[in-house]
């Protein structure tokens, strides 16, 4: 025994057996165990409970949901707004980052002052604590009988923001989004693909003449999509003790886009200027030596070079803010978390739904990463053009 | 760029406040005038802001009546000056309220120890921390030396906060180390499945996973394993912790010129000596600014067992602003919280950017 044991590739192949192993025996035991204490409740294991019908309400839903919809459209509901939030929040805080990233790398002391106080008070504060105080900011609004509209039409209210909308169907808005989704992919996959032969000019207009199309085939989604005998465009008034008419932003949604966008800007904002300052020198002296503008360096230079080098860690922030939106449970927005947690304590098939919901994190984050990578992968420049 | 070429200062030019605060501030039309809108601004905020907080604000502990009736919308500091020990210490008993102050600073001087370059060897950082922890442990706890017994149900407040922090550094870091040895283990099946388990784990939400070793565990473990909620929900944020950490340690390995191990190797040292003495210390070296960054977001998420049902210092100031009596100062109960975090926070991020500059890491 002792003698085969020293035989470095046996030794070798029994190690790796038995970490596999060891790792596979507490996943048998868990399953065991859970087996057995469902039986004890009662409780038939397996996704039959997803046809069933949950029973209990969804606040916000981008679908059609009622009490008596199935388990699986509740689910379905949780991960759309996870989405939605994060379709929201993430280009939001991006936005943000940037501008404050770039007030930092100005020059200018009094933008880098403000974007310094920005970014030290945002990032040293948990974000379930920024959440939790804009939610208590937004509450505190006065109620819906004494808001007085601002800018015209758009109501804040205690009960939640009023804007004017457009009456016209889910299917339409769903299409206007993909629309522009698709155009701005094309754009990105038109320049990578001809990049190097491309003249500025053309690849302005070739962008301008897409983004046109783009616009007109919104229009046209929205005005085949109007819901008959409705005004197209809905206007919120005071009606009684609330407001009618527009859409209204609900202040749990609210209070998570502007937690979740501050909180990640600031971040954002710290990457861009690392990315500001890995820039070399050279390359904006050299573009005033040819005589280009100050505004000509900083964003056809200084900003393409900076996107460039920061985007791989861009992406790991995006993944980590995407999983920040659970946080939305501590203020009941329901997201996908909050929807598989009352599940959990509605259904009792507490394994499964934990299944579904690590399955979804996993498959959202890979997809979130997969197609930042291929971002990353079309922009970044080709070999030495950019020494550092 | 050559790796190495002497950094010669350049002699600047004499200056006098005003042309410095030309080229900083008023450099160009387009610099004064931004200057100009964010001095404004600045300017706004802050006076509101001291209006708020300061003028117009109600400091005298009790005097939430006035608050009530007070029409000028200052800020009720009274919530804070009565209701502070709540927030620090949550339900533990009164009388002995001492022993957990005396045990928060033991903590916070273990970590300012920790921040000293004498205290950073593979010996005396865990002994530190493992004595602090004691120490902090059993003036918690009690039930010696004459101390009252309080059990881990009744502790609350900050108190709870630094302890889950504590109790997940100490157990995440050594569980980070093993991580990503095996990860870069040189059996392929080994390494593969670390990496599997370290990816799966690093890309779902730590609030999941909390909550999975919170509710979810009790179910499928065999009985007589699962031990207190609180200290399910800590092995759980360890092995969080673990894996981000093992990633960092892991870059800081990958950082290392292949050679370092190599000589090594020539020389004759095993493995554990070759871990030990060549590869984790330089890897620690080169990691050190991400890890201080880690340890930043750790202490800031461990708020998130205010979701769980755990009373850390958010949920105790929530709870003391959360009474009839009280419930119009909830914001200031939240900037009283955001303070506390904002302090411990702030200084090891700075304590990080000072590293950072100190290694030279950020200089290329």
């Amino acid at each position: 025994m002792a003698a085969i044991l020293k035989d470095r590739r046996v030794r070798e192949t029994v190690l790796q057996g038995a970490f596999v192993g060891s790792i596979i025996l507490v996943v048998v035991v868990f399953a065991v165990t859970a087996r057995a204490n469902l039986e004890a409740q009662g409780l038939t294991s397996g996704f039959g409970f997803l046809e069933r019908s949950t029973g209990w309400r969804i606040s916000f839903s981008l679908i059609e949901y009622s009490t008596s919809s199935p388990y699986w459209k509740a689910i379905l509901v949780g991960i759309l707004n996870s989405l939605f939030l994060g379709a929201i929040a993430l280009p939001l805080a991006t936005i943000l980052g940037v501008t404050v990233g770039v007030m930092r790398t100005s020059g200018n002391g009094m933008a880098e002052l403000v974007g310094a106080t920005f970014v030290e008070l945002f990032r040293n504060v948990p974000l379930i604590l920024q959440l939790l105080f804009w939610y208590a900011l937004l509450l505190a609004l006065p109620s819906p009988r004494d808001a007085e509209p601002v800018l015209g039409s758009i109501a804040l209210t205690g009960r939640g923001i009023y804007v004017p909308g457009l009456n016209v169907a889910g299917g339409a808005v769903f299409a206007a989004a993909l629309i522009l989704l698709l155009a701005f992919g094309l754009s990105l996959w038109l320049k990578a693909k001809r990049w190097p032969n491309l003249h500025l000019k053309d690849a302005g207009r070739e962008r301008g003449g897409l983004w046109v199309l783009a616009l007109l085939a919104v229009v046209a989604a929205f005005w085949l999509g109007r819901l008959p005998e409705t005004p197209f465009l809905s206007v919120p008034e005071p009606k009684g003790l609330n407001y009618r008419g527009g859409i209204r932003i609900s202040p749990e949604l609210m209070a998570c886009v502007i937690a979740i966008s501050i909180y990640g800007a600031a971040y954002i904002a710290e990457i861009v200027r690392a990315g500001f300052n890995a820039v070399p020198k050279g390359q904006g002296e050299a573009g005033h030596a040819l005589g280009l503008t100050n505004w000509q360096i900083f964003s056809r230079i200084r900003l393409p070079l900076a996107i460039r080098i920061v985007m791989p860690t861009l992406i790991n922030q995006y993944v980590w803010l995407f999983k920040a939106t659970t946080i939305g449970i501590a203020i009941s927005f329901t997201d996908f978390f909050m929807v598989i947690s009352t599940a959990i304590n509605q259904s009792g098939q507490t394994l499964e739904l934990i299944a579904i919901l690590m399955s979804g994190f996993l498959i959202i984050n890979y997809s979130i990463a997969w197609v930042l990578n291929r971002v990353n992968a079309a922009i970044k420049l080709r070999g030495t053009q950019l020494r550092i | 760029m050559p790796a190495h070429h002497p950094v010669i200062p350049a002699e600047l030019p004499r200056q006098n406040v005003l042309t410095w605060l030309r080229s900083r501030y008023f450099a160009t039309r387009r610099d004064a005038a931004v200057t100009i809108v964010f001095a404004a601004f600045v300017a706004w905020i802050l006076w509101s802001l001291i209006g708020w907080a300061l003028l117009d604000a109600t400091f005298a502990p009790n005097a939430g009546e006035v608050c009530r009736e007070d029409l000028h919308g200052g800020a009720c500091w009274s919530v804070v000056s009565t209701r502070w020990r709540i927030v620090l210490f949550g339900l533990y008993p009164f009388e002995e309220q001492w022993r957990s102050a005396i045990a928060c600073i033991v903590m916070v001087i273990v970590a300012v120890l920790s921040c000293l370059p004498w205290f950073w060897s593979a010996k005396r950082l865990p002994l530190l921390w493992t004595a602090g922890f004691a120490i902090f442990y059993v003036l918690m706890r009690g039930g010696f030396f004459g101390l009252a017994e309080v059990t881990e149900q009744n502790w609350g407040g900050l108190s709870l906060t630094i302890f889950i922090f504590a109790a997940v550094s100490l157990l995440g870091m050594p569980l980070a180390i093993v991580f990503a040895l095996l990860r870069r283990s040189s059996l392929p099946w080994i390494a593969r499945t670390m990496a599997l388990v370290i990816d799966v784990i690093r890309s779902l939400p730590l609030l999941s996973i909390m909550f999975t070793f919170a509710i979810v565990l009790p179910f499928v473990l065999p009985e007589g394993l699962t031990g207190d909620k609180l200290y399910r929900v800590i092995v759980g944020y360890a092995l969080f912790f673990a894996c981000y950490q093992a990633e960092i340690i892991r870059g800081g390995m990958q950082a290392l010129p292949a050679g370092q191990e190599e000589a090594a190797k020539a020389l004759g040292l095993g493995y554990w000596h070759r871990i030990g003495y060549i590869i984790l210390p330089q890897a620690f070296r080169n990691a050190l600014p991400p890890t201080i960054n880690q340890f930043v977001i750790t202490f800031k998420e461990t708020s998130l067992v205010t979701i769980i049902g755990f009373f850390d210092v958010m949920a105790s100031g929530r709870a003391a602003s959360g009474t009839a009596d009280w419930n119009f100062a909830v914001v200031e109960m939240y900037v009283f919280v955001g303070l506390i975090f904002f302090v411990f926070v702030f200084s090891l991020s700075r304590y990080g950017a000072y590293l950072e500059r100190r290694l030279g890491v950020g200089r290329r």
